[in-house]
């Protein structure tokens, strides 16, 4: 285990402890300010006309009587928005090759999913908004739906953009060792499956949001954003409605859940600001369910076909597989919908030594709403192919799962290295992780009673995954092929004249705890008390810049700047408290609010006390002494692309064949990412994760029709995990600090939406070992479990 | 035709007289008419349960009720509920289990949860389980909050 460069555990540390979130206070009393809580003078409602069909061209929009409509202020459509808003294309140069067609906010010739904004209607209240939709004449002439990858990619005469002259948007493979040797040898075991994995969503309970306030007389945009990355999002409304950056103010206060839906650009959030740099007033657009379903960014979308090759010894020795994943009709902007795939070509098979490994990923334009980057990007399908491939291989070869992976996981003591796909891989324990997982989960007695149960016909199964997840990105994510998404991130932190500490972060904060935790690293570190620090996130015009809270980067690299600033803060004020007590400031520490002796820990002066001589009685202090209080530090991640978290999960299930209902009995996870900051916040985010992983394995699917309409765009139809279904989710820790910072912290955020597919999967499919049966496609639903047991 | 309704009610112990539309649902009513924030809408037809408010004594969703239906009722919201007793431990219970993360679904989770617990709920996890099925949360993963109305049920036992 590499050791920490600084040390965690002295007196008022708060990194490691459980402290309670201070911003639970507001949110139990109903004070939180989320943007629909907001209300500005003037303000006015928008509601959109979205296209009923998945592909259509828009012969004529007559909004007559609809603008004549008592409280309608304004009614626009697509082209109304050309002089206004300069397209935008989610391409990226660092992924070569990747097409995708300029796109504006509303549909302005064809529309090209059911879902797409064509009109809008800007009125006093949201109800009029919406009476007013019902007035509106749009003359739509159908169009053939190009819905599945297959027809995409085999009807080259239908074109989702003609000019594209192709539906495949981008291809990548990557080839490793002697593939073909390895599975054309008679002596290796393959196994070979068809995976799929459905389209789903990310729910945020709070839907999208935005209230966009134009002042055309200092020409600043201000926009109230419920999202994850306002600096992002202050570079996208000045580009393409072409203000001064400056003068665009993004803020983001309460956001009610993100995972990775709200860092997109929304066609209907920018038409809203178009809107209102038109009206110049303020105006406000809430989503409302329906329009969550079909234009919050879908997820996933694979089908895969798969095979491994092991020895009979069980020592993996090759994958080789085939993805192809739908995106819809664009590529998102600025992130762009090719990451998932490379994401799942970079990650297959990455706790394993690999010695052989190809793979194929092509990303296919269709007529469907958007796919792009949600929570544990890629990472369910690349650990589902390696981990249930694995599980399948030892089936064959009569070895238990626990074993197999033992024997092929990288050493614990092999780092540095290389994953098959060439990842720099370090700091990581996967063996101790799962050995911590084996005894968590008491792994000899499940498996006999499960063996025993099995007699009396009850259908039970343990599944494991082995995961390596992307978290602290550095600038080779994203900002390498132009995106304009800051990679570092920045702390301001300044001591006010009471004695508290103040930080501004550019990491914004969704519920994972982001305030919390900046505040026990400044706390900790400078030598406060955690009650006397207060944190402020997501602002353009007040934080520092970077790139806010995506790909589990908030601790890892906002946290590594808070507590870099903290230092230098600490350091300045004992150069001024040396001066006034006449000591060497390496005699002095900061504890509790005062400035102490460093080895008897006696008080000499309180926080305040010098504050208060700095900022009001300056003429106590010496003429060259110029203090100032307050202290900035920005963090990039340098020595590698990515600082990989690594972990280990596994599921018990109860599979009921007559029903073909799953039951999850248990479920554990042991995650290693790095120093913990605050254990509660980072067993709920497994916990979280967990739930959305397991949500994608059994329920959550947006299912389309086969020319493209969207069939469950509502809550009551879209199932998602509730209380009642969950288990309870048993969660440990392994600490391996990564070395790039002195904090040490890695990511948690991904690790089980990202693995718990693979470990529900292999738990049904032991479950159905005795039978000789098992499922290749999520969501497990009843229906397609009995249709896989009458096979 | 009319579509306007005078309605007297009374909101976390204040007594108010209103006009309101005819289809102004009973939670927009509270949000915007009222400017009680603290309630929050998730899905606008009584599944996730963010809209979860007291109608005198009762958790309702007030998704699916109208304002005018509201008439003559005692509403509790979640600035409403009381800051002493049980309903202020099971708020410091679910601060302690960290029991809300964005925090949007915690006034549908602590009304229902205020509910069982005023009623004598059963300390199993089964049962707190089954009591929550109508309350989505995206963040948790739900054991927290279980958990914390567990802390509750025990305390007071």
């Amino acid at each position: 285990m590499s050791g920490p460069k600084f040390s965690f555990d002295k007196p008022n540390q708060y990194i490691g402890q459980n402290e309670i979130r201070s911003d639970t206070k507001k949110l139990l009393h109903g004070r939180g300010k989320f943007v629909d809580d907001l209300k500005l003078p003037r303000m006015l409602h928008a509601a959109f006309y979205r296209s009923p069909l998945p592909h259509a061209k828009i012969k004529s929009i007559d909004a007559t009587q609809a603008k004549q409509h008592k409280g309608v202020i304004e009614v626009l459509s697509g082209k109304d928005l050309i002089n206004i808003v300069k397209p935008y294309v989610g391409v990226l140069s660092h992924l070569a090759g990747l097409k995708s067609a300029p796109q504006m906010p509303m549909a302005t010739d064809v529309a090209l999913w059911q879902g797409e904004p064509i009109a809008m209607v800007i009125a006093q209240s949201r109800a009029i908004a919406e009476d007013a939709l019902n007035l509106i004449e749009v003359d739509l002439e159908e169009l053939e739906p190009i819905a599945s990858t297959e027809a995409a990619l085999s009807n080259l005469d239908q074109l989702i953009h003609p000019e594209l002259k192709t539906n495949l948007a981008w291809e990548r493979t990557v080839d490793i060792g002697d593939v073909d040797g390895i599975f054309n040898d008679p002596d290796n075991i393959i196994v070979e499956r068809d995976f799929i994995f459905g389209r789903h969503t990310g729910v945020t309970l709070e839907a999208r949001c935005t209230i966009a306030n134009y002042d055309a007389s200092t020409e600043e945009l201000e926009i109230f954003y419920s999202g994850q990355a306002p600096h992002m999002m202050q570079y996208i409304y000045a580009k393409h409605l072409g203000l001064r950056e400056e003068r665009v103010r993004v803020i983001s206060q309460d956001v009610g859940g993100a995972f990775g839906i709200k860092v997109h650009t929304y066609g209907d959030e920018i038409a809203t600001a178009a809107a209102s740099v038109l009206l110049g007033r303020p105006v406000k657009y809430v989503a409302d369910r329906y329009e969550s379903f079909v234009s919050d960014i879908h997820a996933r979308d694979h089908t895969v076909k798969a095979k491994m090759a092991i020895s009979k010894l069980g020592d993996l020795l090759a994958i080789d597989f085939d993805d192809v994943t739908g995106i819809g009709p664009y590529s998102m902007y600025p992130r762009t919908s090719a990451i998932e795939a490379n994401q799942v070509l970079n990650l297959t098979g990455a706790p394993y030594v690999l010695p052989n490994y190809r793979a194929n990923s092509k990303v296919v334009l269709q007529n469907k709403n958007m796919m792009c980057q949600y929570r544990a990007v890629g990472h369910p399908i690349a650990m589902a192919i390696c981990d249930c491939l694995l599980d399948d291989a030892a089936r064959k070869i009569h070895m238990d799962p626990v074993e197999i992976r033992r024997k092929n996981l990288m050493a614990d003591d092999s780092y540095p290295r290389k994953s098959a796909s060439g990842m720099q891989l370090d700091d990581l324990s996967h063996h101790q992780c799962l050995d911590k997982l084996i005894d968590l989960m008491n792994y000899e007695q499940l498996k006999s009673n499960r063996d025993k149960l099995r007699t009396s016909g009850v259908y039970r199964g343990i599944g494991f995954v082995s995961m390596v997840e992307v978290t602290n990105p550095s600038p080779m994510f994203y900002g390498v092929g132009g995106a304009p998404i800051a990679s570092q991130d920045g702390a301001t932190i300044r001591l006010d004249a009471g004695g508290a500490v103040h930080v501004a972060s550019s990491i914004t904060e969704q519920g994972q705890g982001t305030n919390a935790i900046m505040a026990q690293i400044a706390a900790g570190v400078f030598g406060v008390s955690l009650d006397r620090v207060h944190v402020t996130t997501g602002d353009t015009r007040i934080t520092p810049y970077g790139g806010g809270t995506w790909a589990s980067r908030g601790a890892g690299i906002g946290g590594e700047a808070t507590l870099q600033a903290a230092k230098l803060l600490k350091g300045q004020v004992l150069d001024v408290a040396s001066v006034m007590l006449q000591t060497s400031s390496k005699e002095l520490d900061i504890l509790d609010g005062n400035i102490v002796d460093a080895d008897s820990l006696n008080i000499r002066m309180s926080l305040s006390d010098l504050a208060r001589t700095v900022y009001y009685r300056g003429n106590e202090l010496p003429s060259d002494l110029k203090p100032e209080l307050v202290a900035s530090h920005h963090y990039r991640v340098t020595d590698t692309p990515f600082v990989f978290t690594n972990g280990a999960m596994a599921a018990h299930v109860e599979v009921d064949i007559e029903t073909g209902m799953v039951k999850i009995l248990n479920f554990w996870a042991v995650e290693d990412c790095g120093r913990v900051i605050n254990p509660m916040l980072v067993d709920e985010q497994i916990r979280g994760g967990v739930v959305q992983g397991i949500g994608s394995a059994l329920y959550e699917e947006c299912l389309y029709s086969e020319d493209g309409q969207l069939l469950n765009p509502t809550m009551a139809d879209y199932l998602v995990p509730m209380a009642s279904e969950m288990p309870n989710i048993i969660v440990g820790h392994v600490e391996t600090p990564t070395k790039t910072s002195e904090l040490g912290a890695k990511g948690a955020g991904e690790a089980g939406t990202g693995g718990a597919p693979a470990a529900i999967i292999n738990a049904v499919n032991d479950a159905l070992k005795p039978l000789s049966k098992s499922i290749w496609q999520i969501p497990i639903t009843p229906d397609r479990l009995l249709t896989a047991l009458n096979s | 035709m009319k579509n306007q309704e005078n309605i007297e009610l009374v909101v976390n112990g204040e007594s108010l007289t209103r006009t309101v539309d005819h289809r102004r649902n009973l939670v927009d009513f509270i949000r915007y008419d009222l400017e009680l924030t603290g309630t929050h809408v998730g899905c606008e037809h009584g599944v996730c349960g963010a809209c979860t408010i007291l109608v005198d004594g009762k958790p309702v969703r007030g998704c699916l009720m109208f304002a005018v239906q509201a008439n003559g009722c005692e509403i509790t919201t979640l600035e409403g509920i009381p800051t002493t007793g049980k309903a202020q431990k099971l708020r410091e219970a679910f601060a302690k289990r960290n029991a809300l993360q964005c925090g949007f679904c915690t006034p549908g989770m602590m009304t229902s949860a205020l509910d069982y617990v005023q009623n004598d709920g059963d300390p199993s996890e089964d049962k707190i389980r089954k009591h929550l099925s109508g309350n989505y949360c995206r963040c948790t993963g739900y054991q927290s909050i279980i958990e914390a109305i567990q802390d509750v049920i025990s305390e007071g036992a």
